[in-house]
């Protein structure tokens, strides 16, 4: 679940950040709170609310007082569009990297991602 | 914040020997700190210390502002549950409701829940306790006094993994409803380390970290592969133990990592593998006692 290498608030971040993205968490719908987090994952619960902080100082998420915390209306499309640019860097390059170290051929490499698109 | 515990140079000698040498950290209230180390390093010494159990044999130790020893106002607001606790030899209901008595901040409710969760006999006399129902009442009374700083002492010896998930659930949901002052001290550091917000290590009788514990976590990483990549990734970066087999090494590296680690070592064709806070505390607290292997050392 929460790997060692990375701080745990940044995964609780990307974690609600993903749900946003395939659409769990709908815009302004209520996202759990910080001690639902905390028991769901067996963490901490003020570095769950750092995550959930970090969401909110990025405008993703924002505060009702007394209530809880929401998911902002147009925080799926930044988070889309941040995803995009991180794209290449995360995906496309270490797999041209592992294809060039397998002899893969640029041509080669093209029909795999149409083979794949295809049955997909 | 408000400082639940401040030990100030406290030094601790038996007979000239010194299991707590000079230290000084404080622990924040309403925050789960691990106190961690191996068998020795001087953490029961210091749980005895903060609560007024010893005197240091010189510097100040202040609970709540005060000096804990002899101290009632202090001590009622502290609940230490000791690594193999005694009880008097009464059933589980009248240890139960003595410790209510003591405690002012008991709450019954949670403690019968507990109780039920832990499927402990009430009528059984503690004597005829197994090893881990005794654990399991060291858990209960801990939880369930709500004392402003609790500190567990390795509390559950002979309970088993899903009683000890059981103890972790419970705190945290107790802690998230009534913040507290908490000192976990295990050498199951794997087990606890999510759960901690602080971490301080002792080693030898000193502190060797004292620090936030997810400023803990990243500070090192281990590459793996054949000794001529290790050697070529690891450069001049600082290297905190390394072990060879035949054609293979591993090095665990001082640093977090960051892009061009993982590009490096994607191009070398070497594994990256994040090293947890259980062998980051093993490697800071061999490092003195032997180079040899580091994580030989670990009791567990």
């Amino acid at each position: 679940m929460i790997d060692d290498g990375r701080p745990i608030f940044r995964q609780i971040a990307e974690r609600i950040a993903a749900q946003i993205l395939d659409g769990t968490l709908g815009e302004e719908s209520q996202v759990p709170s910080t001690n639902e987090f905390a028991a769901i994952h067996r963490i901490n619960p003020a570095t769950a609310a750092k995550g959930v902080n970090e969401l909110v100082d990025a405008g993703v998420l924002y505060k009702k007082r007394g209530i809880g915390m929401f998911v902002a209306t147009g925080a799926r499309d930044r988070l889309l569009a941040e995803r995009r640019a991180q794209f290449a860097a995360e995906y496309v390059e270490p797999m041209l990297r592992e294809a060039a170290r397998l002899g893969i051929h640029p041509d080669e490499l093209r029909h795999l991602v149409t083979e794949q698109e295809v049955t997909a | 914040m408000t400082t639940a515990v401040r030990v100030d140079r406290v030094s601790r000698r038996y007979h000239g020997l010194a299991a707590v040498d000079d230290v000084s950290f404080s622990l924040e209230a309403g925050r789960i700190h691990g106190l961690l180390g191996r068998n020795g390093a001087g953490k029961t010494t210091l749980m005895r210390l903060a609560t007024g159990l010893e005197r240091p044999s010189s510097g100040t130790v202040e609970v709540f502002g005060a000096d804990p020893f002899e101290n009632e106002d202090v001590l009622r607001r502290t609940c230490f549950v000791k690594e193999s606790q005694t009880y008097p030899d009464l059933s589980v209901r009248r240890v139960l409701a003595s410790a209510r008595l003591l405690q002012p901040g008991w709450d019954e409710g949670l403690a019968q829940a507990l109780v039920t969760d832990f499927d402990l006999p009430l009528k059984r006399r503690v004597r005829k306790l197994s090893r881990g129902m005794r654990s399991a009442l060291g858990i209960v009374i801990g939880l369930a006094s709500r004392a402003p700083l609790t500190l567990f002492d390795e509390p559950y010896l002979g309970l088993d993994a899903p009683s000890r998930t059981l103890f972790y659930d419970r705190l945290l949901a107790d802690f998230a409803d009534h913040p507290r002052t908490v000192v976990l001290s295990t050498h199951l550091i794997d087990e606890v380390a999510d759960l901690l917000e602080r971490v301080v290590v002792v080693d030898h009788g000193r502190v060797v970290i004292d620090a936030e514990a997810e400023d803990v976590r990243g500070t090192a990483y281990t590459v793996v592969g054949p000794v001529g990549p290790v050697a070529e990734f690891v450069g001049r970066r600082e290297v905190v133990a390394r072990q060879d087999v035949g054609a293979y090494a591993s090095a665990t590296v001082r640093g977090r990592v960051h892009d061009p680690e993982r590009r490096l070592a994607d191009e070398l064709s070497l594994d990256l593998t994040p090293v947890s806070l259980q062998e980051l505390v093993a490697h800071a607290t061999t490092v003195r006692a032997d180079d040899t292997r580091t994580t030989q050392g670990v009791d567990r």
